[in-house]
């Protein structure tokens, strides 16, 4: 990276790079590695934010039950079930309150619509979810008291992404950074990996609900049925796990690996989905006769028939990989080090992952200690939710009020939760530092400026916010601004500003 | 079961709303003459986009996976187009688009991520060339008197390097004040890292202003249209479109992709207008798919695929294609369609016949690590 005036301050580092960005209160830690350690102690994992959200897999049997309704409705059968679980509409946060009973009364008269206008009650609900998910990230982010711990929420967050893509997997998206990322944000990797791997959010958007083993009893059930209808395996969740998760790709591991080890995962599924009937979509089941019978050799381990244990026997010891210890010190050390992350911090990283069996509070110990981490030329272009928080929280928001989070991501190109791969988002300037994505910033900037008027005094903030590491020509085109809105917009998109 | 389906057609909605990343990314050159390339990422399956129908094991590992479906536009004996792509089927017909069947990058894993950097830097393995085989293309260009501009909220890897490529995707963003402007400038212009794409920042937005363009594919491809028509504007081009990893329920999936492109290079070819005769549009992706279906209606990470060239100045109305077949011994690793084609070779050919250069040059400058493939000639009339 070309290096820029500035300098950065331990302080500012601790703050800035660390941290999600300072508060034009916060004081400067005087010991900037020993304020970074205090936060393990002060992370909040369910946020009232993330804790209100209505309940996802509420909203998926809702529809279930409706459409079976409508088709019921719509086959002429009059055996409709009469209890169906309570609606969304029934939760605040949702949105579709007022459309529901256009949805009966439509059953009647026209079964297509009928069909039709549940789907996008469904959508609906899923989209008020989503947005509602967004904001309770962006405020639990601008109101922490660990904001280091909060950025490794975002950092396994985008390491075990999903990408919310379609409605069921939006649906859950919020629910699997609550539930399988923040709970293992300070435990260990395995037990991440596993809440993961065992999501549903997960479990469909990788396909793993649809793959069942070709020689499992409920193929063979179907196949003598009707010999048209042949179900198999879908690899996908399987590949993904050793090439993202955990190993990596081109750690060794062949196309046999990754067919046996989908083979193992077969039965791996998603309550009252994908094998029909009544059930809880937010729980994890194992269906036993989806499961293809028989022992497993992965990565020349042989793994013995266990049902839903013979999957869960590898992803242990993927964990536990050293491949997997490089891959993600190396992922880690990017994040903090720089684009291009010294191979000696990789290897310390990796060997503090792997002395404590992937214990995290004692990595991110490591990354502390690491010199490289706390180089004072500033390393990190930051991503356009980095800036987002960052900007918030430096001009001293304290909540998102009405601001539209997800919306405004969008237009910055870094949709929360929808990379568009299960790759996650890159964490190099060179995918974000482009002449568009500069213009939003600025545009963005200012809206985020205006309504704050004579109110924060841009002047007095820069230097709070980024303790003895403005550069002076910053300074003094934000002393020179034609207003205090147009001071703090250029503040926020200072070359100091948009780097950590 | 009833579920089943309903998850299969959300899904196909959500691919629809995906297909354009948006990212369109433009090089200023001077010259006439026109290339867009066109990635398509998540590996598209070349085995039902141009469906080798008159393979004999094709109906075996395919018809169930088609069924009904209408049957698309048949080419020749061997090969017919998938349905969806109507407007590439008149252009086939018309002389103006040509596939590659069987082909393939030098990658042979079955990583999407590594694949396209395969595909996009012009290496042999990954990440072992640092820059995109386009940035290394406008290099090779004579320079125009303005810098080389680009089109995209990000630079895609094909394009990175040491070229200045600007970017731009359309934005509903108020316009920033002069004040802010002016000062933001005075402080991007002292930094190295910051001063060019903020100025070609400033180009393009005065001119995309005018155009009022939406993120749809037939905008999309009206926008890159209106760049490349502007008079001293860029003559290089590239899109990005997603959502071709139909591992489930591909034939709504993929139709729907389909559906989208063909709108994309259509709208393109008519903004185009005159200089649509020397305009030349190559699409490829990172690998193929399996020869067989999978478990869930669609199919797994393969090898082979295929490649599309549709322009003005096309010696078309073909397929060229060295057929591996489908045969269970023919199959590469028993699984996936055997390249038998190199898709550097082709795009080497197709960008110097495009641009009017050496293609030995091309060849060694885009993929200096390709040992034996010659470039691909004889794709243009011009």
């Amino acid at each position: 990276m070309p290096a820029p005036a500035a300098r950065l301050s331990p302080a500012a580092i601790a703050l800035n790079r660390f941290g999600l960005g300072a508060r034009p209160d916060d004081a400067p830690p005087a010991d900037p590695k020993r304020s970074l350690l205090r936060q393990f102690d002060r992370f909040d994992p369910r946020p009232a934010g993330y804790a209100a959200l209505a309940d996802a897999g509420q909203v998926v049997r809702h529809y279930r039950a409706q459409q079976q309704a409508n088709r019921m409705a719509a086959s002429g059968g009059t055996n409709a079930p009469t209890t169906m679980p309570p609606g969304p509409a029934a939760a605040p946060a949702t949105a579709s309150g007022a459309t529901a009973p256009t949805t009966t009364d439509l059953k009647a008269a026209d079964p297509a619509a009928a069909l039709r206008a549940t789907r996008q009650d469904f959508r609906d609900d899923v989209q008020a979810l989503y947005n509602e998910g967004v904001r309770a990230r962006a405020d639990a982010a601008l109101a922490t008291e660990a904001p280091f711990v909060e950025r490794m929420v975002h950092f396994w967050s985008n390491h075990f992404c999903v990408s919310a893509d379609s409605a069921p997997v939006t649906a859950f998206a919020a629910a699997f950074e609550r539930d399988a990322i923040r709970p293992h944000v300070l435990g260990t990797f395995t037990d991440m990996l596993l809440a993961v791997e065992q999501h549903p959010a997960m479990l469909l958007y990788l396909n793993q609900v649809q793959s069942i083993g070709p020689d499992s009893p409920a193929a063979l059930r179907d196949a003598s049925r009707n010999p048209q209808r042949r179900r198999g395996l879908n690899e996908n969740l399987a590949r993904e796990i050793m090439e993202l998760h955990t190993l990596g790709v081109r750690s060794g591991y062949t196309q046999a690996d990754v067919t046996e080890f989908a083979r193992a995962l077969t039965g791996w599924s998603v309550d009252g989905m994908g094998g029909g009937g009544e059930g809880d979509p937010n729980r994890f089941t194992f269906r036993a006769a989806q499961h293809e019978p028989g022992s497993r050799s992965i990565l020349g381990k042989v793994y013995a028939d266990g049902g839903e244990g013979q999957a869960r026997a590898a992803l242990i010891d993927f964990a536990h990989s050293p491949a997997t210890a490089r891959h993600v010190a190396t992922k880690l050390a990017r994040h903090v080090a720089g684009d291009d992350p010294p191979p000696a911090m990789v290897a310390r990283l990796a060997k503090s992952f792997t002395a404590s069996g992937g214990d995290l509070p004692t990595l991110y110990r490591a990354l502390i200690a690491s010199p490289e981490a706390w180089a004072p030329t500033p390393n990190k272009f930051k991503t356009p939710w980095e800036w987002t928080i960052s900007a918030l929280r430096g001009t001293g928001k304290r909540d998102v009020g009405a601001m539209q989070i997800a919306a405004l991501q969008t237009q910055l190109g870094q949709r929360v939760w929808k990379p568009g791969t299960p790759a996650g988002w890159d964490d190099i300037a060179a995918s974000w530092l482009a002449s568009d994505a500069l213009l939003r910033r600025v545009e963005l900037a200012q809206r985020i400026a205006a309504p704050l008027g004579q109110g924060v005094d841009a002047r007095v903030i820069a230097p709070r916010i980024m303790p003895a590491s403005l550069a002076p020509v910053t300074a003094e085109q934000i002393a020179r601004a034609e207003s205090p809105a147009g001071a703090v917009a250029l503040m926020l998109v200072s070359p100091d500003f948009l780097r950590r | 079961m009833i579920a089943r389906r309903q998850f299969l057609s959300t899904a196909a909605l959500g691919a629809g709303a995906l297909f354009v990343a948006p990212g369109l990314a433009l090089a200023t050159v001077p010259t006439e003459r026109r290339f867009v390339f066109i990635i398509q990422r998540g590996a598209a399956d070349g085995l039902d986009v141009l469906r080798p129908v008159g393979d004999p094991a094709f109906d075996g590992l395919r018809g169930r996976l088609i069924g009904d479906d209408a049957p698309g536009t048949k080419l020749d004996g061997m090969f017919t187009l998938h349905p969806a792509l109507v407007e590439t089927a008149r252009m086939y017909q018309s002389g103006q688009a040509l596939f590659v069947h069987a082909v393939a990058s030098p990658y042979r894993d079955r990583s999407h991520f590594d694949g396209q950097n395969v595909l996009e830097t012009g290496g042999t393995q990954p990440y072992a060339v640092r820059d995109g085989w386009m940035n290394r293309l406008v290099a090779m260009l004579p320079r125009a008197s303005e810098e080389a501009i680009a089109i995209a909220p990000t630079v895609p890897a094909a394009l990175r390097g040491p070229v200045q490529v600007a970017s731009y995707a359309p934005s509903p963003l108020p316009h920033a004040a002069d004040d802010l402007i002016t000062r933001v400038t005075a402080l991007y212009d002292a930094d190295p890292q910051l001063h060019a794409p903020w100025s070609a920042a400033l180009e393009t937005s005065g001119f995309a202003a005018d155009l009022g363009v939406r993120q749809d594919p037939a905008s999309l491809g009206r926008l890159t249209a209106g760049f490349l028509t502007k008079p001293d504007g860029p003559r290089v081009a590239m899109l990005e479109t997603l959502g071709w990893d139909t591992h489930v329920g591909q034939k709504e999936r993929l139709g729907a992709q389909l559906r989208n492109l063909d709108a994309l290079v259509a709208a393109l070819r008519q903004g185009m207008g005159d200089a649509w005769a020397t305009t030349t549009v190559l699409v490829a992706t990172e690998f193929g798919r399996t020869a067989a279906i999978n478990g869930t209606a669609g199919t797994d990470h393969g090898t082979g695929s295929v490649a599309m060239l549709m322009g003005g100045a096309l010696k078309g109305g073909r397929v060229i294609s060295d057929w591996p077949g489908l045969s269970a011994a023919s199959l590469y690793e028993q699984r996936d369609l055997r390249p038998t084609s190199a898709l550097d070779a082709l795009i080497a050919g197709a960008v110097a016949e495009s641009l009017a250069l050496d293609p030995q040059m091309v060849g060694r400058r885009l993929f200096s690590q390709a040992t034996t493939e010659r470039p691909l000639t004889g794709l243009l009339r011009i």
